[in-house]
């Protein structure tokens, strides 16, 4: 009877992943507690709660502005890699003229721009912007290319046999809703270091909130370690509904006709 | 002559690493209007191509294509295609891979629909406006593809192998339905395809494609009268015949090679 009660509660959703979880913190705080014993080398996870209960009131803000900063560089970055790797995927000479800018530019980390970023934007939200726009542009771009470089053939001869001419036709009708599966990988990809560059971007105090900035400029300074791993967790778990929150509306809505397109 | 196609002394050769290769050689074919002409060949042997250049996808090296007396140039509504392959949209469902052609006519959403609705009826979809491609089987995917083809009323309809990649019972079905069509609306049908059945069940007028290089060797009518039925006397010695032609090429291939 207990072992199949048992059974049954380890088979229903999930049940495994929370145990699991519960698991990890328990050992955590054992370690940190009676191996450890020093919380400024491993804060416990009951002392990273307590922090939780004193920094209620700046979190909501921290998470807006570290937000705003991603939104910015994201929006800038789509849209500038999108309408780029559009002309480079599609014709021939814009790919020869752009392609070697883009080749030498792109291995340059994003942080290496942080100095032109607080020069031409000063210590604004732009320049953080700009550092995230950096990071976010160049997979944009680069999976943007390949959709419209990938543009099936057959598409473009169907669409010319129904009287399509005009390269802005083709491009509208055939070769955009080709590539956005495309670009949707890409801007997912850019999402994931664009997070990373905001919390970079903010470490250098170009703006005087944000999570980043708080982790580096004020938790770390004063050695507020159990503060330090809420920020971290919280970092996680933003970047984690991010990505949740752009599967959900992209790849179950807007890319709905893709499936099962794997399986032919 | 009121030809509604004709092809004069159409050559195609295409450049490879090898040098020059002749896919057509000195095509000369005339078709009349409401016609249903079959092109057969063996793989390879260049009759795509020789679609390819009547839809306007590709230039002949030498020689002229008119259509209704005058040299075409390029790709138009005027002449509908049916892929081999599957060339459906897959973003789009079927009412809106019927009305890709009819968007860029200018004329206002609900008469798209309309216009659609009697193409998409007329295959025999109607219930499936809604659905994706990925949702549709191959037969079904080739009908909402005819459907496509014909809603901006042209006057010829070019079929490449359409029902090479169905099983052999949607096949027939999709062939006796593609007759229905034709009789309805008096189109002008080029059809390619590799198989003497469908050649003889469909075709008013067959013409045989030799391979490498790619030239026209016969060319003959098919006077049978519809409907036909598959299994008759007169089908079989008919596919007797285009056998025989189609095995003299392949020895005559051999023997050159």
């Amino acid at each position: 009877m207990g072992k199949n009660k048992l059974l049954q509660f380890l088979n229903s959703r999930g049940a495994i992943e929370a145990i699991s979880l519960c698991a990890a913190v328990i050992i955590w705080e054992i370690v940190a507690d009676f191996i450890i014993k020093n919380p400024i080398k491993l804060p416990s996870p009951y002392a990273v709660f307590l922090s939780y209960l004193k920094l209620w009131e700046i979190i909501p803000v921290d998470i807006g502005i570290s937000l705003l900063h991603f939104g910015i560089g994201l929006g800038a970055g789509a849209a500038v890699g999108i309408t780029v790797g559009m002309l480079m995927g599609w014709f021939r000479v814009a790919n020869r003229v752009l392609d070697p800018m883009v080749e030498i530019l792109r291995p340059i980390p994003p942080l290496a721009w942080v100095p032109f970023a607080i020069l031409w934007g000063g210590l604004t939200h732009y320049a953080a912007g700009f550092i995230v726009f950096i990071g976010a542009f160049f997979p944009i771009l680069l999976n943007t290319y390949t959709g419209f470089r990938e543009v099936d053939k057959t598409y473009i001869d169907a669409a010319k046999v129904l009287g399509y001419k005009e390269e802005r036709k083709m491009i509208k009708s055939v070769a955009f809703p080709f590539s956005l599966p495309y670009i949707a990988t890409g801007i997912r990809i850019g999402m994931g270091v664009g997070w990373m560059c905001v919390v970079a971007a903010e470490m250098f105090g170009v703006s005087k909130s944000g999570l980043g900035f708080r982790l580096f400029q004020v938790f770390w300074p004063l050695h507020m370690i159990d503060r330090l791993v809420a920020y971290m967790i919280i970092l996680g778990l933003v970047a984690l509904v991010l990505d949740h929150l752009f599967r959900y509306f992209v790849e179950e809505r807007l890319l709905k006709w893709k499936k099962g397109m794997v399986i032919q | 002559m009121n030809h509604k196609l004709e092809l004069r002394n159409v050559t195609k050769t295409f450049k490879t690493e090898e040098g020059e290769l002749t896919a057509l050689e000195n095509i000369n074919l005339a078709i009349k209007p409401s016609e249903f002409l079959c092109i057969i060949g063996p793989s390879g042997c260049g009759k795509s191509t020789l679609l390819r250049l009547i839809a306007g996808l590709d230039d002949p090296s030498s020689g002229e294509i008119l259509l209704d007396g005058k040299e075409l140039r390029g790709p138009s509504q005027d002449r509908g295609m049916v892929f081999q392959e599957y060339s459906l949209f897959p973003w789009r469902n079927v009412l809106k891979n019927v009305t890709f052609g009819l968007e860029i006519q200018g004329i206002d959403k609900q008469e798209q629909y309309k216009i659609a609705e009697e193409y998409i009826e007329l295959v025999g979809l109607k219930g499936f406006e809604k659905r994706y491609p990925y949702e549709l089987s191959g037969g079904m995917k080739q009908r909402v593809a005819i459907a496509r083809a014909l809603a901006t009323e042209p006057a010829i309809l070019l079929m490449d192998e359409p029902f090479g990649s169905v099983d052999a019972q949607t096949r027939n079905i999709l062939q006796e339905e593609l007759l229905e069509i034709w009789m309805r609306t008096k189109k002008t049908i080029l059809f390619v395809t590799h198989s003497v059945d469908e050649a003889v069940y469909l075709a008013d007028r067959v013409a045989v494609v030799s391979s490498r290089p790619g030239c026209l060797v016969k060319c003959a009518k098919i006077d049978i009268p519809r409907p036909r039925t598959r299994t008759s006397v007169e089908v079989n010695e008919f596919r007797g015949k285009l056998l025989t032609w189609l095995s003299l090429e392949r020895t005559k291939a051999c023997i050159q090679r």
